[in-house]
């Protein structure tokens, strides 16, 4: 699923149709299916020793399998409606070989016995074999030792599927209920779980059992004028987690306040909501903005995003290599940036770490899916580019030997391949608050929560919006701005960095869907950071009148 | 049991299925389709596979309870329990107060979607349609990275008032960047079809080539207003987000750009220049459709917009029965009618202006007003006095196709178009817009 079929599936996107063609992605099944222990361990060893034996037997140099299952579970509602509650479970086998140097994939649903596992296994030799015809060069395999069987869970405290669909339903339409009692005309919101259950196992030796739960509450709340047939919306700011239903248990010590309350670990849905419900029709009498030069307060909320399309996206080798000219693009962060080990992506303020290890992020597994241990290890170490993001078969190119551990197919069905790490601005060494910051701004706004996002191909140039801007003038907060982009230049931006706000205030944002690859796969990952402070970037305007 | 059904066997299955219901109403819907693809990068083939999914959908509805439950399996006993659990969902489900119940049955136009070229397509077909490809950039010493998927599928539907319906498809999307070694230059095509007799890869290829070696070397325009040529792929990813927004209920609820102060709708309203004319026409042989949209209702052809003025919206079966109007289902095609210009006129008859290859990443800015926000992307060139006179560097826009169908200047000859957002097929023609708002350059190639 992508993103743009779940905006359709949810009616999140304002205005936008229900298109009638929502692709499958999964069966549909009862809620309480979700629980059944499917396919025990043992089971899917012997699954598992099928294929691996049999693509061994054909000739395979190497093989992994991967036995899945993918459930995911939607409670829909909009003001006081249950607009949907779907259930849907996947379960597959994929089998990936090397045979005479090259890659072969092949997937079969239900594999449920040890002949039909063996049997994709020889496809997958067979398809290799017939594309080492078309190869110049054979695959270069970084060597990555077996671990036996282990297992890795997400550290969740309260399983999501396990809370029954009447407790989530009554949960969203109090949330409704305190939106439309706070002002908003309409309210869509939804709760998005997902638990992936997958084992990996490979003629390296290992046996990897593990289970991955995510987590995302949202909703947007529509406030209209009759009078000027104005409308705006206000997202929540929730983020999508790697965690289980206790993101929903907020704690006081989750909220930080400000000039409106965002959250870290745990996320109180009613407050938001009714916060919203109030800036939404504050937006609607929001001052338009200026355009000029203004230095910029971001957010973790809001930064994440721009971490992630000018971060994350051009640090991945497969693009800065090419092999995603087609559709994603390639990168400005050529090989020969990061050889001169003087890049300057960023000022001397900015570290930038992959990280698949963080508790309660969106990308944390305890190994990926080709079975490498992950870790966390540096992109940008002050403002230098000394890294990138890369996997077995790519390592060579950047003289190592050992992977990063960032593989990552969104299916049993789907071939892995280089996805995005969870990748974050290292937090300020020294002690600074948020207030602190905007103390020192002159003329500035402070922008909170994401909205439109748009980067080029190689992501130099990009533009993003945001949920909230507020005008900062001499140090203080003037009030609400509309109409607010900024554009700017990946390296010029990050050069502008001027600030970091210390480590009390460093908090994750992500995303469900980041999309990549023909046919598309959507990871999810996340991208945390303090509020930082950017010098000088160009804001537009974006109101119009048609 | 073969994955593509016949009509006759679609309906030999949904009639089994239905004869296990108990509930008032029921209805199911049954797909089947089968993907094959191949992707190339750097002049390899990097991966192909392929991809099969056959569903059951089955809706059971006791009053206004409604459950709804899908399958893969279609033994016997699979499709006993789908129709069960369905049936059990909706005694748990809380009343749906916009359910509809089902159709009558509707009568259906005539619509050949499906070609047995495409249907037959075989991994070597495939392989040699990609090879005509690769052999070009690897002989000029360029970088290709393309990819190739065809499809072959069908949808049917049965429900408990006697509705049948079926419709078999073909479907076939070529996409090709084209790469400088050296990365200066970029070029792209994009190709759908549903008959693959009709995708010649080779020539596809030669335009990707050309504007490759065209837009090396490209110079720096000042951002601000420019006349420009939109080629119908890079139109199509600005137009579809109109397509998208033409749902009735949301412009009546204040919240879409078809909506007016005071609960008022843009309905009848001339809101861009009267040359445009959008409709949808599932019979169109250039882009065939279904005729019947997912919940059977029959798919006419509609005009959506004609000489400028909002003829239609689309409307959900309640939503219609609530304002008392005709439920005109969301269209399964869109088309734009076009001019008689060709390309090679508009740009003889441009003093100064900018051809645009593609739009890319596209995202809403402002609902409220369409705007939009994107880039030019693989061949963008500066026209002078009727000729192209250099590539220049890429481009951010930020500009609402409303606007910019008002600032329009000329048509070409419409033709069947990728969006590169959507992977959606379209019948759009090119055409040259004045105004165009260009609000940044980006060093991208």
């Amino acid at each position: 699923m992508n993103r743009r079929d779940f905006m359709q599936l949810t009616g999140l996107s304002a205005g936008a149709f229900m298109l009638p063609d929502i692709p499958v992605f999964g069966r549909n099944v009862a809620p309480e299916a979700l629980l059944d222990n499917a396919i025990d361990v043992a089971t899917k060893k012997r699954l598992a020793d099928a294929a691996l034996n049999a693509a061994t037997a054909k000739g395979a140099t190497y093989a992994d399998i991967r036995i899945g299952r993918y459930l995911n579970q939607f409670v829909i509602t909009r003001e006081d409606k249950v607009q949907n509650l779907v259930n849907t479970e996947s379960y597959g086998v994929g089998v990936r070989v090397i045979a005479d140097g090259c890659w072969g994939f092949a997937a079969v649903v239900d594999a449920k016995s040890e002949a039909q596992t063996a049997k994709a296994a020889e496809e997958a030799v067979a398809i290799a074999k017939a594309n080492a015809k078309l190869m110049k060069e054979p695959v270069i395999l970084a060597p990555q030792k077996g671990f036996g069987e282990v297992s890795w869970k997400a550290p969740i405290t309260k399983n999501a599927f396990e809370v029954p669909i009447k407790e989530k339903v009554d949960l969203l339409l109090t949330v409704n209920s305190a939106a439309m009692k706070n002002g908003a005309n309409y309210v869509n919101s939804v709760l998005f779980m997902v638990n992936e259950q997958k084992y990996f196992a490979s003629t390296d030796g290992s046996y990897i059992d593990q289970d991955i739960h995510r987590m995302w509450p949202n909703f947007t709340v529509t406030a209209i004028d009759p009078q000027s047939g104005k409308f705006a919306t206000r997202d929540s700011l929730s983020s999508p987690m790697g965690m289980g239903y206790e993101y929903l248990q907020a704690n006081p010590t989750d909220s930080v306040k400000g000039i409106t309350t965002r959250y870290n670990m745990g996320y109180d849905m009613l407050e938001d909501v009714t916060a919203a419900a109030r800036q939404a029709k504050e937006k609607l009498s929001a001052k338009s903005v200026e355009a000029g030069k203004y230095d910029l307060v971001l957010d973790p909320s809001h930064l994440w995003l721009t971490i992630h399309e000018s971060v994350g996206h051009p640090l991945e080798l497969d693009r800065v290599l090419g092999y995603e000219a087609n559709f994603a693009g390639t990168s400005f962060a050529t090989l020969d940036k990061w050889q001169s080990k003087n890049f300057n992506y960023g000022s001397k303020e900015v570290t930038l770490f992959a990280d698949k290890t963080q508790p309660g992020s969106l990308g944390a597994v305890g190994w990926d899916d080709e079975g490498v241990k992950t870790k966390r290890w540096d992109l940008v170490k002050d403002g230098t580019l000394v890294n990138y993001q890369a996997i077995r078969d790519q390592v060579h190119i950047i003289g190592e030997n050992e992977s990063q551990g960032c593989c990552y197919a969104d299916s049993w069905g789907s071939v892995q391949f280089q996805r995005m790490a969870n990748v974050s601005l290292a937090p300020g060494k020294t002690p600074l608050s948020v207030e602190d910051m905007i103390k020192d701004v002159k003329k500035g706004i402070y922008i909170i929560g994401d909205g439109s996002f748009s980067i080029d191909q190689q992501r130099y140039n990009f533009q993003f919006g945001g949920q909230l801007f507020y005008e900062i003038k001499d140090g203080k907060i003037a009030g609400m701005l509309k109409d607010v982009s900024y554009q700017s230049n990946t390296q010029e931006f990050w050069n502008s960095c001027a600030q970091i706000c210390d480590e009390r205030d460093y908090r994750l944002g992500g995303s469900f869907f980041d999309g990549k690859g023909q046919p598309s796969q959507s990871s999810a990952v996340s991208h945390g950071s303090s509020t930082t402070r950017f010098n000088g970037v160009n804001v537009i305007n974006t109101g119009r009148k048609i | 049991m073969a994955i593509i059904l016949t009509e006759t066997e679609a309906k030999t299955l949904l009639q089994k299925v239905l004869s296990y219901s108990k509930a008032d109403e029921c209805e199911v819907n049954l797909l089947g389709e089968q993907r094959g693809n191949i992707r190339y990068a750097r002049n390899e083939v990097s991966t192909s596979g392929g991809q099969i999914n056959q569903n059951l959908t089955v809706q059971s509805a006791f009053g206004k309870k409604v459950g709804v439950a899908s399958i893969d399996e279609f033994d016997d006993e699979s499709l006993q329990k789908v129709v069960r659990r369905s049936e059990e969902l909706a005694m748990l489900a809380p009343e749906n107060p916009e359910y509809m119940g089902v159709l009558e049955p509707q009568t259906y136009g005539k619509s050949n979607g499906f070609f047995e070229s495409t249907a037959n397509v075989t991994p070597a077909k495939r392989a040699d349609a990609v090879a005509q490809s690769l052999s070009q950039t690897r002989e000029k010493n360029l970088v290709g990275a393309g990819f190739l998927e065809d499809s072959r599928g069908y949808n049917a539907m049965m429900n408990s008032k006697g509705l049948f319906a079926y419709y078999p498809s073909t479907n076939v999307n070529f996409s090709l960047t084209v790469r400088t070694p050296d990365g200066k230059g970029s070029g792209y095509v994009i190709r759908g079809f549903s008959d693959f007799k009709k995708l010649n890869t080779q020539t596809a290829t030669q335009i990707a080539v050309q504007k490759c070696l065209g837009s090396a070397e490209a110079r720096a325009l000042e951002p601000g207003k420019y006349t420009v040529i939109l080629e119908p792929t890079a139109a199509s990813v600005l137009l579809e987000n109109i397509f998208f927004s033409l749902d009735a209920r949301s412009a009546d609820e204040g919240r879409s750009f078809l909506s007016k102060p005071g609960g008022k709708t843009k309905l009848g309203e001339k809101i861009v220049d009267e040359r445009v004319t959008i409709y949808s026409d599932p019979a169109n042989p250039e882009l065939p459709a279904s005729p019947w949209s997912g919940d059977g209702r029959a798919q006419e052809k509609t005009n959506w917009i004609e000489k400028g003025v909002v003829k239609n919206l689309a409307y959900s079966r309640f939503w219609a029965k609530k304002k008392g109007v005709k439920a005109t289902p969301f269209p399964n095609n869109l088309i734009m009618a076009g001019g008689t210009s060709s390309m090679e006129a508009m740009i003889k008859s441009t003093k100064r202006g900018i051809l645009v290859t593609k739009l890319w990443y596209i995202r809403s800015v402002d609902p409220q007003t369409l705007l939009l926000t994107g880039l030019t992307r693989d061949g963008t060139f500066f026209i002078e006095d009727g000729v192209i006179k250099y590539p220049v560097k890429n481009f951010r826009f930020n500009e609402s196709p409303i606007i910019m169908l008002n600032n329009l200047e000329e048509l070409g000859i419409p033709e069947r178009t990728v969006s590169t957002e959507s992977d959606r097929n379209y019948l759009i023609p090119p055409m040259k817009i004045r105004e165009f708002t260009f609000t940044s350059l980006s060093d991208a190639v």
